[in-house]
Parts: C-alpha cells; structure tokens; sequence
C-alpha cells in the first residue's frame, strides 16, 4: 500500500494505483488550473489531453500514466 | 546515450505485443516502448481494478521470456534527433534510439467533440472514464450518463457498473436502424456478441447525443437530446466519446503518408517509407483482433519472414471486414457539429472559445490568431475536433512531440555536437 502526499495531505492507496485515481480518492479529482482559471480533471485517460498534468516530486507528469509510489509527492496547485 | 535496435517498436499494445512477438522468433534485437507503466495498450490497461483476459497475460508472460526483446515502459518519444534516431524520455531520463526498422503501434485516441460544460471536472472520455477506473478511480454508487458513439460506449458501461456504479443512460447517437444493422452482421464474427447487448440494456438509448454538461464547478447534471426531446439527468460523472481516430502524428512526422486521416500501409504492413512499418489502430480503427493480426503480419514482414506474414492476410481481410461493418454502423451524424456555443472552450490547453475560431478559415490563421493547438497537448484534442468540425486539416507535427524536460532536449545538441 503505496503512501503519496496529495497536496500535503496523506493517503494510502492500493498498489497500481494511478495518480490519476489517487486525485479523485484523496481530494476532489482535479488535477490542475487552467490558463484562464478553471480547476481540471483528467479527461483522456490514456496521455493523450495533457488535462492530468500534476507536479511529482518536482517534475511535470501524467496523473493518468503515473502510478503512485510510496513517499511520492503530487501536487495540482503548484 | 543511444541504445541499438534492429527493430524498434513504438507502443505496446495488441498490435505491438504481437509484433514483437512474431519478429522475436528471428533473434533480432527487439526494442519495445510504450508511455504506459504497463504492456496493454488500452484495451488490455492492467491495474488494481482491472481484469485482464488470458490472451492479455499470455502475452505478456511471452514478451518477458524473450532474452532478445526489450521493454520500456512509461517511456515517450520526444523527437526525431537524425535519420533512424529517435529521442526518447521516461521519468529519469532522456537518451536516444538507432533504428533499423521500426514498427508504428501507436494506436487510437478517442474523437472528443467540444460542447457546452465539457471542460467541467467530472466530464471524461467515454473510453477515458474506462481506462480510468482500471487504473483505481473510485466510482461506487456514482451516477454516471454515458454518451457518444460506438461499442466503447457499453464496454465503459460495464467496467464502471462491475465497480459499483448506476448507468443512468447510455446515449448512442447513431439510428436505431444503424446499430440493428450492426447488432444483425455480428454472428460472422464470434466473440463480438457481447457487444450487440446494448439493444437489451433497458438504459441504452440510439438516435440520443448529449447537449450541454451542466454544473458549475463539477459536473452536477446533463442534458441530453434523446428522440428529439430533451432530458435532463442529474448524475455525477458523464463519459462521452465519439469514436476513436488513429494516432498518426509520429509516423507523419517520421515521413509515412497518411490515406483517410490513418496511417497508409500495403499488405505487409509497410508504410510508404522503407523500413517503417505500421500496425494496429494507427492504420485505421478496426478493433483488437484485427490490431493483433496486423501486428503479427507486421512483426513477420520487418524480419522479411514474409511466408508467415502472408499466411496471415486471410485473418486480416475477415477482420477488416468487421471494421467497416462497424466504421459504418457509427458513423457520425451532422447534428453533432452544432454542440459547441459561442462560449464554449475548444482549445482546453489555451481555452481558445469556439466564438474566437469559427471566423477563421483553416488552421495555421485561427492558430496564429488564437494560439489554439499551441498548449501541451499540441492539438492532439482541439485539432481533431476541428478537423471534424470545420474540415481543417491539422499541420504535421513537430517535436517536441509532448512536453520533455530541458535535460532530454540537451540530448539532441550532445548528438549534434558529438
């Protein structure tokens, strides 16, 4: 049971769990802010929209093709 | 650092297992990537709340027992960096690839369309919501309106009901008469049966496409046109997609033609350019058994093992046949291309409006004008919709092909310089 901290906040989630998943049982799902404002979830799925786009451990990646590891840091408001 | 493949193989879904697996035979050194923690591709996506079929796992189990195929997941091709050279980049690290024949599997993505609300939290793809909850998005005793066209549609209806969620609806926007015409040709084809149970689900709607997402900041309720009445349906997640359309860009970018906005091959699954070679979606929707063997016709052609491609072509052809039989049953009907409003985003990645695009006339002026395609998804979402919508042919990719760090970039200068 991988532990990530969600912006800041502690959760523990099955193994193979994607970031993705992570954003929606740990806080409300989303992933980003938009140029214009809008708060964002991830939209694709599969890499494809770039809408899941979250802040790992310093590093710009997708929620939706990262699984979580233990002691990972994810933000979505950076 | 550059790594050396005889073969290389982008993208390791049905079509690119299979490749592999029947190039692997040879000996030839085999170099498999997919920017997916896991083999799969979309149809076989492994998680904690996915099940995947014996044919999946056998694969798989196949690909690790081959000393002589490589793979490397969550890895990403950033750019072509000289002739047979790709950049590559995974989360630690950036390096290139020498090629001396490569295979495109890069598969399909979904055609999401722009229509009011649909950048609202709680809005997804239709195979987007399913390749999600395989992952672990929780959906139990979630409400969700599945909309859009296709089979897609009932095989995401029933991962999220098999996780504990109520379909409300699951709105079809082809005829009644179109999908029946489908349901009809499917016993050519057994073990795609399952599919024509929509016509029994007694929440599977035909002739019904979604006209706004309602909410303010989430999702709180849709509307539909169902029958030419409108319904409207409070529910917490709405899964729309209109289909699915190859993933051409790398193999544009690489020099092979693209023929009915897929990739172009002959009957060995070559591309118009020597030594590249094209399986799967890529060249046109079609399904996983018909992914599965062109990837194997593939894999055999680019070890010029060209009896036991050939062997292959009758496999082919009954497959091929299934995918028009579907292609047409879902066609897209016109009345879709009127969702979006004024103030609806097309461009989720600059939120460009539909209101500051429909003036223009092709896609380098609203580009220009607007930045639409210019954000990170490099128009992979906005640009197909438009193509939909207005006809506008998107330009061929340049790399970066998806946003890469700094350090991965520096990768090309050392090729350069050194």
């Amino acid at each position: 049971m991988p532990d990530v901290f969600l912006d800041g906040r502690l959760l523990s989630v099955a193994e193979g769990t994607t970031v993705a998943a992570a954003l929606a049982l740990g806080a409300d799902g989303c992933s980003r802010t938009s140029v214009s404002g809008q708060r964002r979830a991830p939209l694709c799925g599969m890499g494809i929209c770039q809408e899941c786009r979250v802040m790992i451990d310093g590093r710009r990646r997708l929620a939706c093709q990262t699984l979580c590891r233990d002691g990972m840091y994810v933000d979505t408001r950076p | 650092m550059t790594e050396f493949a005889d073969l290389l193989i982008i993208g390791a879904g049905p079509a690119g297992m299979a490749a592999a697996l029947a190039a692997a035979s040879s000996g030839t050194r085999i170099v498999l990537l997919d920017d997916n923690p896991n083999p799969g591709g979309q149809i076989w996506r492994d998680g904690p709340q996915a099940h995947l079929p014996v044919e999946a796992r056998r694969m798989r189990e196949r690909l690790r027992a081959c000393p002589n195929v490589r793979c490397h997941a969550n890895t990403r091709v950033i750019a072509n960096a000289a002739d047979k050279i790709l950049l590559v980049e995974n989360a630690e690290q950036g390096w290139l690839i020498a090629y001396d024949r490569l295979i495109l599997c890069t598969g399909a993505r979904e055609l999401l369309l722009p229509f009011p609300g649909w950048t609202l939290p709680g809005v997804t793809g239709a195979g987007g919501l399913q390749a999600l909850v395989k992952g672990g998005l929780p959906v139990r005793n979630e409400r969700l309106v599945i909309a859009g066209s296709g089979p897609l549609l009932l095989a995401s209806a029933a991962t999220a009901r098999h996780h504990g969620a109520q379909v409300l609806r699951i709105a079809e926007q082809a005829s009644r008469a179109a999908v029946a015409g489908f349901a009809a040709q499917l016993p050519r084809w057994p073990g795609k049966l399952w599919q024509s149970f929509g016509l029994l689900d007694a929440h599977y709607r035909t002739d019904s496409h979604v006209l706004e997402a309602l909410g303010r900041d989430k999702l709180e309720g849709v509307r539909l046109l169902q029958h030419g009445k409108t319904v409207e349906l409070a529910c917490d997640r709405l899964a729309c997609g209109f289909g699915l359309i190859p993933n051409t860009q790398l193999g544009q970018a690489l020099g092979c033609a693209v023929k009915n906005q897929a990739l172009a091959v002959d009957a060995w699954q070559a591309t118009t350019r020597r030594d590249h070679y094209a399986a799967g979606e890529c060249t046109g929707f079609g399904g996983s058994e018909l992914a599965l063997v062109e990837g194997a016709i593939a894999g055999h052609a680019a070890v010029d093992d060209t009896v036991a491609a050939e062997r292959l072509w009758p496999r082919r052809a009954r497959w091929q046949g299934f995918a028009r039989v579907l292609n047409k049953a879902f066609a897209l009907d016109t009345r879709l291309k009127g969702l979006a409003r004024g103030d609806t985003l097309v461009c989720r990645c600059e939120d460009v409006a539909y209101g500051e695009l429909s003036s223009h006339t092709d896609w380098r002026e609203a580009k220009l004008a607007s930045r639409c395609g210019m954000g990170a998804c490099q128009g992979r979402v906005c640009g197909a919709a438009l193509e939909h919508l207005f006809g506008w042919t998107p330009p061929a990719p340049r790399p970066p092909f998806s946003p890469a760090r700094v350090e991965t970039l520096l990768s090309l200068d050392v090729k350069a310089s050194g």
